[in-house]
């Protein structure tokens, strides 16, 4: 299954947020999303898995999603977005429910998520009683219940703490090692592309242009090991963003 | 090199701010004042006239409840305050919803309630006797009115404040309607429409004895008018105790349901 994006611009009321988009998300591959804030690296992903609609042009999903994919475009929010009501489990059995599994079927996926999400002691505990670190395994979990053909991340480590990040990105890193899973993955932490995208796309400041996409080709398990010549990716990135983020900032928000 | 240099402790100027409970005092206050006033009104600084001693009180509760007509008065009662608050509480759900969801409804249905919200059911008790007849109908319909709109109003409340993020992962995982409106918007909007209950119980209560001063013969505000048109005062404090008792019942039920119910919230 392969998404892609063409010709797409979206507007708020008058304020342009994205202009004329075209991208191509290939199967198996983590495409990265940076951009300076406000430049509608969110509104993109929202426009990818039709939370939004665009003003022009359109996403696209080519080929059938695979056997057995309950949502094939499943995201990964910010804020976690978990039931504060429900245990873990029940956060996660809450996006099974819809679908017509019998109670050792939800039961076997829950397990099972749980279990590559090193969560399973958790089962019944209530998100007030996690981290944000555990939180966000948990919305991990959940989303792999559903067996996603995409994963949409929208800045998924913004709100966790440097130590966590670390943590999280290795958890992500084994996961994908595990099975190669397609995501687009939106943040503004340039260490976090690096480390995880095989492609970064930047965007420009608002209104938002693909203004560079950046193949990085040491594999995803090397790249701890290979500080120096990622830095010097990031370092290429951040030239790119510099400008961009510096006019951005000083941009008077009227919205 | 250095020199001795006078030293003083940083001096502490947080905490504060934060009263806790403490055991026992109310019931102690409570009991405290009790004394005060039949101590009082036995060395005569509180006139007999002015106030019953809590000692005649109790004796006039107890005539009450050898008569037997102590659970006549408070079965009646509860019975109609228990039917108009769960059918207007349960319909101002309802109508809550529909204002929460639909936009139609909010349109039309939100300006109805803001205007009919602050009318004083009381003074439609009239016209609710000429509708409803002089018998429960019309006692029933003042506390089903005037538990209803408080009620709706908060359950829209609570239905806008539930977090759009929560709902649109519900959109995002790709749950039916109903499901998101059942599992993310219902529990979500729980606390407020608890937090109405709690208003509307109160509500409710003044109603019922509003409702009970006209055409009953039974119910603690029939009790109550009764003893305050014989000024009977020692029997008033009796019927004024209960109304007061009962609403430590009700406010400490939905106590209960708002641990059971809310329990997520720690």
């Amino acid at each position: 299954m392969q998404i892609s994006i063409e010709n797409l611009s979206h507007a708020y009321g008058s304020v342009e947020v994205l202009n004329d988009i075209n991208l191509t998300f290939e199967p198996g591959e983590i495409a990265v999303i940076i951009g300076p804030s406000g430049c509608g690296k969110s509104t993109l992903l929202r426009l990818i898995g039709g939370l939004e609609e665009p003003s022009k042009g359109a996403a696209y999903i080519a080929g059938q999603a695979p056997e057995g994919s309950l949502n094939p475009l499943t995201y990964i929010f910010q804020d976690f977005a978990l039931l504060p009501w429900r245990s873990v489990a029940g956060n996660i059995s809450l996006v099974l429910e819809d679908h017509k599994l019998s109670k050792q079927q939800s039961k076997a996926i829950i397990d099972d998520v749980l279990a590559r999400t090193n969560l399973s002691e958790f089962h019944d505990a209530l998100p007030r009683q996690l981290s944000g670190g555990m939180k966000q395994r948990v919305a991990i979990a959940r989303a792999l219940a559903v067996r996603p053909a995409f994963l949409l991340m929208d800045e998924p480590l913004s709100a966790l703490d440097s130590q966590t990040r670390e943590l999280l990105m290795d958890d992500l890193v084994a996961l994908w090692a595990r099975e190669a899973f397609s995501a687009c993955y939106v943040t503004h932490n340039l260490a976090e592309a690096v480390r995880l995208g095989h492609k970064v796309i930047v965007l420009s400041r608002r209104p938002g242009k693909v203004r560079d996409v950046v193949e990085i080709s040491i594999p995803l398990e090397e790249r701890r090991e290979r500080a120096v010549e990622l830095e010097e990716v990031q370092q290429q990135l951040w030239q790119m963003m510099r400008e961009e983020a510096l006019a951005a900032d000083r941009e008077l928000a009227d919205v | 090199m250095s020199e001795p240099v006078n030293r003083n402790k940083v001096p502490f100027r947080g905490g504060g701010f934060k009263p806790r409970p403490i055991r026992f005092v109310a019931p102690f206050v409570f009991l405290a004042l009790v004394l005060f006033w039949e101590f009082g009104s036995r060395t005569g600084i509180i006139s007999n006239l002015v106030l019953p001693a809590p000692s005649e009180a109790f004796q006039a509760f107890l005539d009450l409840y050898n008569s037997g007509l102590f659970w006549k008065h408070v079965s009646t009662s509860l019975y109609r305050l228990v039917f108009g608050w769960s059918i207007g509480t349960a319909l101002g759900i309802l109508v809550g919803l529909l204002i929460g969801l639909f936009s139609l409804a909010r349109s039309s249905l939100l300006p109805l309630t803001s205007a009919f919200f602050p009318i004083p059911k009381i003074a439609l008790l009239p016209l609710f006797i000429i509708w409803f007849g002089i018998g429960e109908g019309s006692k029933v319909a003042t506390i089903l009115f005037g538990t209803f709109f408080p009620t709706v109003i908060a359950t829209y409340g609570g239905v806008d404040n539930v977090e759009r993020g929560l709902i649109r992962m519900g959109q995002s995982f790709g749950m039916s309607w109903l499901s998101i409106v059942r599992k993310i918007i219902l529990p979500g909007a729980l606390p407020a429409i608890l937090s109405g209950a709690r208003i509307s119980a109160s509500i409710a209560i003044i109603l019922l004895v509003a409702a009970e001063m006209i055409g009953a013969e039974y119910g603690i505000g029939a009790y109550v008018l009764m003893a305050g048109s014989l000024f009977a005062t020692d029997q008033l404090i009796v019927g004024v105790a209960m109304l007061s008792i009962l609403g430590l019942c009700v406010s400490w039920l939905i106590g209960k349901a708002e641990k059971a119910l809310l329990n997520w919230r720690g």
